[in-house]
């Protein structure tokens, strides 16, 4: 199924959840609505057209002057099609619901995101720090990011 | 033992120095703590395996702190593993030495402007007996650390500095 077709398919039963397409893009994406991500997606992996089975990665981007996304790749191996999914959120306001229950394997890559980039996503079964320690204060792949002096007496600068 | 084969006429008597044959056998089974972190650890399992052999100068891998006499830090240290490699060397049992292997660990390496998570020389945690530099060290340069270690094991003292 080619990308328009999967954005009308969408589009006709989700309505203003689909917020936006690029549909001509070498990766065509479509933006969704960040707090209605999981009734999407179920439908994107049950619906017997589309199965998307397979989600291959969740990046995370700061895309500066506070506007903070992720991206869902996603891949059917039954019909052999793709498509990008974005969410868009605000670092005031840095929420977008997990699709963790969906696909397994986004739990781990929706970490991560939250880990380097403090995205928070809601209904995530086990949402804490994957990569650095717990105890590490703020989110290091932030365009505002300031490397601390010390962490627990080592100095960090070089 | 080559050099000594024969050279004796009575099997009973072997004349050396406490201090001599003690850093003979310390440097001789310099055991070795089994433990990688990045990539320097692929040319350490290289150093180890038959090409290069590091069993012969008596580097034997041994997979706790208790039993080893030299920790080969072998990649970069970021800051989460800095506070385990620095509990491993509380760990060892002295006399014990350090081999900083790799840019990583002599000063950060690649990471050392942006590595935010990478501390810049694990002789900021623990203290360092050799350096030894490559981006990673081939093998060869890793027994080379090696056998400058055992030169400073060879000129270790039982006497006491004084000052």
């Amino acid at each position: 199924m080619t990308a328009e077709e999967i954005h009308k398919n969408l589009q006709a039963r989700f309505g203003d959840a689909i917020v936006e397409a690029k549909l001509d893009a070498p990766q065509s994406f479509l933006v969704l609505d960040p707090k209605r991500m999981k009734e999407v997606c179920l439908f994107l992996r049950d619906e017997e057209s589309l199965q998307f089975d397979f989600c291959s990665c969740v990046s995370g981007v700061d895309y500066k002057e506070g506007k903070l996304g992720a991206i869902y790749h996603l891949a059917s191996m039954v019909h052999k099609h793709k498509i990008v999914l974005k969410a868009f959120c605000t670092v005031e306001n840095p929420h977008i619901q997990s699709v963790a229950s969906v696909w397994g394997g986004a739990d781990w890559h929706e970490r991560e995101a939250y880990d380097l980039l403090g995205i928070i996503f809601d209904e995530h079964p086990d949402l804490r720090r994957i990569l650095l320690p717990y105890d590490w204060e703020g989110y290091p792949l932030r365009k505002d990011y300031k490397v601390p002096e010390f962490y627990n007496g080592m100095k960090v600068p070089y | 033992m080559g050099l000594l084969d024969q050279r004796f006429e009575n099997s009973n008597v072997l004349v050396t120095s406490l201090e001599g044959l003690l850093n003979w056998a310390r440097l001789s089974s310099l055991w070795q703590m089994q433990f990688g972190l990045a990539c320097c650890a692929i040319e350490m399992m290289a150093a180890s395996a038959s090409n290069f052999d590091m069993m012969r100068f008596g580097v034997i891998p041994r997979a706790t702190p208790r039993q080893t006499d030299v920790m080969i830090v072998s990649g970069t240290v970021t800051l989460k593993m800095a506070s385990r490699i620095k509990r491993l060397y509380d760990q060892m049992a002295e006399p014990r030495y350090v081999i900083s292997m790799g840019s990583c660990s002599n000063c950060g390496g690649p990471y050392w402007e942006h590595g935010y998570h990478v501390l810049k020389g694990v002789d900021r945690v623990i203290p360092v007996d050799v350096y030894v530099p490559g981006c990673p060290p081939r093998p060869e340069a890793l027994l080379e650390g090696l056998m400058k270690l055992q030169e400073k094991v060879r000129k270790e003292t039982l006497v006491k500095k004084t000052a």
